[in-house]
């Protein structure tokens, strides 16, 4: 998929209350691209909340229901089935929610939704913290980040969230970053023509929230999949293909980098570094980037 | 605006719902079209979809709404976009 | 028309079906299991043409009924107790979505400890959230409100969702020959629902973004409108039922041998329908008694509890307790009546945790207020 394949139409409207560089911005501007108008949007509370911009107008050219915290799946089930009774199968539900709002609150009502069947697209935004509510540690923050709930860092590693969904054995998972929006653009496009429960997270490096500058969203992206810390894989009915550099790594084409590369761009991780390295930590982040590398290899039998 | 027999919280679309965006801009981008290859990496990047894409896979950029983040110079494979600060540009 | 000899869940869920919903999204909790069951069962014969959601929790219901309500379509539902707890952010929720769902919760005793009988605390706690509350005493009543509910619920006026309640066990497993009407009587008495507001791609909007003071204070108004605006339209609801069917449970409040009475009693649910025979027994020995069984709680019926204080004290029976202040029933009461009239109000708090309140309890409540034993709150049954 070119750029230039990427159809014009945009449902995202310029001038939102989106911080500068937002990750969550790019990444609705792929999914609008790759659903189109014919689509219904259901959001929890996340920053997408406030990226809508402030009533009486919106800045989302689509239909649009805000939901509670914990609710972006169940009401989503909601829309589908009374989508279903009006024969409306022309029309995508999306459910477009935070990873505080995935990995966390809202994780019983997802579960629930992908194991009855709902026909939709669930996408997880993942900027890795709650960082609408002012950058609080959350169940994706990695080992060690700093956030306001974690201040000499997150003592515990982040879960995979993709794994927990794959438990579900719903018809279509897929991880992806918004340092690659044809990616986004791609797996979004492919879950559209499935029906039944879809999957999709998207790494969304967020610059406060991390403390990087706002014109390396793009590159945080990329670094975060180059160096391991995120994978870009789908999983379609149970069977694992392993996405662009993500899968030159698996295969061993391409030497992963060191993740320092990535985390030392990014203020949340400058105690690491400053005032002195804290070897034992970064060390740690490594053994445990290895040993995800390693599983990946066990589920397609590079490594048992 | 389509009105509705109940007052609740709906919202209708509006280009600028926050106003004219460019305000917020400390620094502006500059486009020089010489170096630009057509490559459209700063348009799919913006996040505020103020980098217009034109028929010919030129672009422009929207100052009415651009608020500067630079993600589009960052992009750029070749440094065809600069960040010149707000009232220095030439 | 043909009687149907059912529980009052089976009976609720005949009257659901029977409204045609696109969609109904519950989870089971005793003692509503078998309003659910019913409406399984209707989906599996075919009578049920709609989606039903087997949900993981009450909160996913109601957060499923509010998204299937916002795509246009007809919804309904049906808890008790902890499943309407756990649902209190959603019906916030559904309220200042200004969405017209329909859901039954058969009024069900807090925990802990573990109790499946009837209280009204559950639904009490949910005074606030905007919805409309009925509290009905047969399973007659049960059906015809159900179905009222509906029309009520998506006036465009008011628009607003509707909570049917009833008493664990006392009408949700008790059975009752229910007067059915024909199902073309029942669709040309509810039509299609016209939605005030949907999500529709051919009309985009977003639902519920970031709302400043200003903006927010007059959506709050207009609930309160539409709550005030309901107020006489379940009044002629319940006129127009009653011509079309020939039944009639009152309006806001059912009235029973109130004209001459010097006390009436004020409560709801079940005990109502215990205090008629009470009122009948009391009144053969010259006690002049009358029932005022308070139907429609949201919106509260403020002035026709004055109308009726002209003439008579009032007892009010409550089967709920706001801890601290006493019964919700009486405090209401002695809000619409203050500065109003100067009626005494008798406070009795009885029948928590299920404990029965027969119409024998509930001539010895009245008894001991003629005889002037009574102060103001007491608690029947206990010590003091």
């Amino acid at each position: 998929m070119a750029i230039k394949d990427l159809p014009l139409e945009e449902h995202y409207i310029p001038g939102s209350a989106a911080c500068p560089g937002c990750p969550a911005s790019m990444a609705l501007r792929m999914v609008f691209k790759a659903i189109g108008k014919k689509m219904i949007m259901v959001v929890p509370a996340c920053c997408t909340s406030v990226i809508e911009s402030l009533h009486p107008y919106t800045s989302f050219d689509i239909p649009l229901l805000n939901i509670a915290f914990e609710a972006a799946a169940a009401a989503s089930s909601g829309v589908a089935a009374a989508l279903e009774t009006m024969g409306r199968d022309d029309i995508t539900v999306v459910a477009w929610a935070g990873d505080g709002g995935t990995y966390d609150i809202g994780l019983q009502a997802l579960s629930g939704a992908f194991e009855r069947g709902t026909n939709f697209i669930y996408i997880c935004y993942n900027n890795q913290i709650y960082s609408n509510t002012g950058i609080q540690r959350s169940g994706a923050t990695p080992y060690a980040a700093w956030t306001t709930t974690t201040v000499g860092g997150k003592t515990e590693f982040r879960k995979e969230m993709g794994e927990i969904v794959q438990a579900h054995h719903i018809p279509y998972v897929a991880q992806t970053s918004i340092g690659y929006p044809e990616d986004v653009y791609r797996k979004v496009k492919k879950a559209k023509e499935i029906k039944g429960p879809k999957y999709i997270e998207i790494l969304a490096p967020c610059p406060p929230g991390w403390r990087f500058d706002m014109s390396k969203t793009a590159e945080m992206g990329k670094l975060a999949v180059e160096t391991g810390a995120w994978a870009l894989y789908e999983v379609e009915n149970d069977k694992i293909t392993f996405n662009g550099k993500s899968k030159l790594i698996l295969e061993g084409k391409m030497k992963r980098k060191p993740v320092e590369d990535w985390l030392k761009l990014q203020g949340r991780f400058r105690h690491l570094f400053v005032p002195e390295r804290d070897e034992k930590r970064l060390k740690e982040i490594e053994d445990h980037i290895d040993m995800l590398w390693r599983r990946y290899r066990s589920w397609v039998g590079i490594e048992k | 605006m389509k009105k509705y027999p109940i007052i609740t919280s709906i919202s209708y679309p509006k280009k600028g719902a926050m106003g004219k965006t460019g305000t917020w801009r400390v620094f502006k981008p500059i486009l020089d079209q010489n170096k630009c290859v057509k490559c459209l990496q700063c348009w799919i990047y913006c996040p505020e979809a103020t980098i217009i894409r034109k028929e010919d896979n030129s672009v422009e950029i929207d100052y009415e709404y651009c608020k500067g983040c630079g993600v589009c110079a960052n992009v750029c494979p070749t440094k065809a976009i600069t960040m010149v600060r707000e009232g220095e540009e030439k | 028309m043909k009687v149907m000899i059912d529980t009052g869940n089976y009976i609720a869920a005949k009257a659901a079906i029977m409204a045609k919903p696109n969609v109904v999204a519950a989870y089971p909790i005793t003692p509503q299991t078998t309003l659910v069951e019913g409406i399984a069962k209707y989906k599996e014969t075919g009578e049920f043409k709609g989606e039903y959601i087997c949900v993981e929790s009450e909160h996913s219901a109601m957060s499923a009924c509010i998204g299937a309500s916002a795509t246009g379509v007809r919804v309904f539902t049906g808890t008790s107790s902890h499943g309407l707890l756990l649902m209190h952010e959603m019906l916030h929720w559904a309220a200042l979505s200004r969405l017209p769902i329909v859901m039954c919760n058969i009024n069900r005793v807090v925990g802990p400890g573990w109790n499946i009988w009837a209280d009204e605390n559950d639904s009490i706690a949910q005074r606030d959230t905007g919805w409309i509350q009925f509290y009905v005493s047969s399973n007659q009543e049960i059906f015809d409100t159900v179905i009222q509910a509906f029309k009520i619920a998506e006036h465009e006026k008011i628009s607003l969702p509707i909570m049917i309640n009833y008493n664990a066990f006392i009408l949700s497993h008790t059975s009752m020959p229910v007067y059915i009407p024909e199902q073309e009587e029942i669709d040309e008495f509810i039509p299609k629902r016209k939605p005030t507001w949907k999500l529709d791609v051919d009309n985009p909007i977003t639902f519920g973004n970031i709302i400043l003071p200003d903006a927010y204070i007059e959506v709050r108004r207009d609930m309160q409108r539409a709550q005030d605006y309901a107020r006489n339209y379940i009044k002629k609801v319940a006129e127009e039922w009653r011509e079309k069917f020939g039944r009639y449970h009152g309006d806001l409040i059912d009235r029973y041998r109130c004209d001459d009475a010097e006390y009436i009693i004020l409560t709801m649910g079940a005990i109502g329908a215990e205090s008629r025979i009470a009122v009948d027994n009391l009144r053969e020995d010259g006690l002049k008694i009358g029932l005022a069984r308070v139907r429609v709680f949201r919106p509260f019926p403020k002035e026709d509890i004055v109308e009726l204080s002209k003439k008579a004290d009032f007892i009010v029976i409550d089967r709920n307790i706001s801890v601290g202040m006493g019964g919700a029933l009486s405090a209401e009461v002695k809000s619409a009546l203050y500065g109003n009239s100067d009626t005494k109000v008798y406070s009795y708090i009885a029948g928590l945790g299920g404990k029965d309140v027969t119409f024998k309890d509930i001539e010895k409540m009245i008894r001991k207020v003629v005889d002037g034993k009574v102060k103001t709150l007491e608690w029947y049954s206990l010590e003091e």
